[in-house]
């Protein structure tokens, strides 16, 4: 089941929450959506979802435009929205069979995929409860739980795991890896170790546009562009005999020592270029120490502010 | 269908599990048996064997009682967030609307049956209208579905409950009193027109045991009316300017 995002715009008056963004979302990838707060990553999913209507462009979901085929579209989506709102009154049980019947479960059909659903988010315990009398983190499984009851071919997760604590985070985690491997899976989220964690692909919104779409890997190989290492010599006279030696080698392109720390430099090589094999050469030409020879990676972090901060 | 169904499924039931439905039941029988039975032009005070005194204290019970039943139908899902998850399966804004009009409807239909002892004790005192009976009640079941599709168009157009409430009883005052009082002010077409715009006079020519199909068109236009405009309330939403 793909997604076929196709210059989509949404206008609320004068402000462009989505500004003619377009990207596509093959059968069992999981994307991870990522941006600051009011970026667009809700409203987005809001359409795909069918609850509003774009300004302009379109989505299809499996060939099928949500301008013509709404009830179609809402029958193989599963969605959860970012405040997981749920009826407060109701038993958690009948809340899913609430949720089951609105999505034409066939009746005989209901019963089995509610113990499924109640085993697969692990609300057994507590599936006789008020979903009110339930801590957040429950109520959260019981939102995921309403969203898969149907065992729909797309999920749309907003923010799957905020309020919970880090065990719960752990295991939904989980919960979304393995739903994963069937389903199409978009969900939002402005944790990065989540995305990581939990996608395939990442897509980072700013301002209503995508500034970056690809693997953690490959976002970080783009962002970095260079090789980073971190170098620590010893058995040199001093640091300057250090410096002056990396100096002389070809491919590094920029010596940075650490401060206050001995001996220690951050290398960038020149592109496309990779300096380990020199620098090793090199402490064995002077007969040197090499403590520490660390490749460093640009953290998404760092990626990410640098996107999303102009 | 089927989905509508299932919408009013769940709006009786959380009536029900909470204690609002038991409250309003028990304030509607409550209120009309005392002036039935008891107080000011009771039965025993006319000395007929009628529920004329119980149809004209309805009409004023449901005026109070149904927007106190439709006020939080969909103020407090737009408030919880809820209609948001409501409007993302698989049903259309009107199946909401239409579904949630059927629980208030059989809310009100049930209380209406737990009166029917009035009926059959008066029955017991005297010779009674048995036509004028049950024409009272499709009257006030008609009255109600107008005043329902107020309270809902009411709750549609906010997020706060109490606002909901006071609106559809503002709204009712004008359906209830005010065009009554315009139409006895004026004379003429105006007149006819306020006439005709006021429910007292649909209602009363119903309860008394004669039926115009002019009756039951106003009712009936002013309840899709409403319902149309609650729909067209929550479809907003999709409006690209």
């Amino acid at each position: 089941m793909s997604i076929l995002v196709e210059n989509l715009t949404k206008k609320y008056g004068t402000q462009r929450a989505v500004d003619n963004i377009s990207f596509e979302v093959k059968t069992g990838e999981i994307v991870g959506f990522l941006g600051p707060n009011g970026a667009g990553k809700t409203t987005t999913m809001k359409i795909i979802t069918c609850f509003l209507a774009p300004s302009d462009g379109d989505v299809k979901v499996n060939g099928l435009s949500i301008h013509e085929h709404q009830d179609e579209i809402k029958k193989k989506i599963g969605y959860l929205p970012e405040s997981n709102p749920l009826y407060e009154d109701m038993p958690v049980l009948e809340y899913l069979e609430y949720a089951a019947e609105l999505h034409g479960v066939p009746k005989s059909k209901i019963p089995n995929q509610i113990m499924k659903m109640v085993r697969v988010t692990g609300l057994d315990a507590e599936k006789h409860k008020i979903i009110g009398e339930l801590s957040k983190g429950y109520k959260q499984r019981v939102g995921l739980a309403q969203a898969m009851i149907h065992d729909p071919e797309i999920l749309i997760l907003d923010e799957p795991t905020t309020g919970l604590d880090p065990n719960q985070i752990v295991e939904i985690r989980k919960l979304i890896r393995e739903l994963g491997r069937e389903k199409t899976v978009i969900l939002s989220t402005h944790i990065l170790s989540e995305v990581e964690a939990t996608s395939d692909r990442i897509l980072i919104i700013n301002n209503g546009k995508i500034v970056a779409d690809g693997t953690a890997a490959n976002l970080r190989k783009q962002a970095q562009g260079q090789e980073m290492l971190k170098v620590q010599i010893s058995d040199a006279e001093n640091s300057d005999v250090i410096f002056n030696g990396l100096k002389s080698i070809e491919t590094i392109a920029m010596i940075d020592p650490v401060p206050d720390v001995e001996n220690t430099f951050i290398i960038n090589s020149k592109d496309d270029s990779s300096s380990k094999r020199n620098i090793f050469n090199l402490c064995v030409q002077n007969n040197w120490l090499l403590t520490e020879l660390t490749p460093l990676e640009t953290k998404l972090e760092d990626i990410f502010r640098e996107l999303t901060t102009n | 269908m089927k989905e509508i169904w299932t919408i009013t499924k769940r709006e009786l039931k959380s009536f029900f599990d909470s204690l609002s439905a038991y409250i309003i039941i028990t304030v509607f029988l409550g209120f009309t048996g005392f002036f039935t039975w008891l107080y000011g032009s009771d039965i025993f005070f006319i000395g007929q064997a009628t529920l004329q005194p119980f149809f004209s204290i309805a009409y004023w019970t449901l005026f109070f009682f149904i927007p106190a039943i439709t006020m939080k139908m969909i103020a407090e899902e737009k408030k919880s967030g809820t209609l948001e998850l409501l409007l993302t399966k698989p049903v259309s804004d009107f199946q909401v609307v239409a579904g949630k009009f059927g629980a208030a409807l059989l809310l009100v239909i049930i209380a209406f049956a737990l009166s029917l002892p009035y009926y059959f004790t008066i029955w017991a005192i005297g010779p009674i209208d048995h036509g004028a009976v049950w024409l009272g009640y499709f009257g006030m079941i008609l009255m109600s579905m107008t005043l329902i599709s107020i309270g809902i168009f009411a709750s549609s157009i906010t997020n706060n409950q109490i606002i909901a409430f006071l609106l559809s009883l503002f709204i009712g005052v004008f359906f209830l009193i005010i065009f009554n009082v315009l139409a006895s002010n004026f004379t003429g077409t105006l007149g006819m027109f306020f006439s005709y715009l006021s429910l007292s006079t649909h209602y009363e020519s119903i309860s008394r045991g004669v039926i115009d199909s002019k009756d039951v068109i106003y009712f009936l236009s002013i309840t899709s009316l409403c319902l149309f405009l609650a729909k067209s309330i929550l479809s907003k939403r999709n409006i690209v300017e």
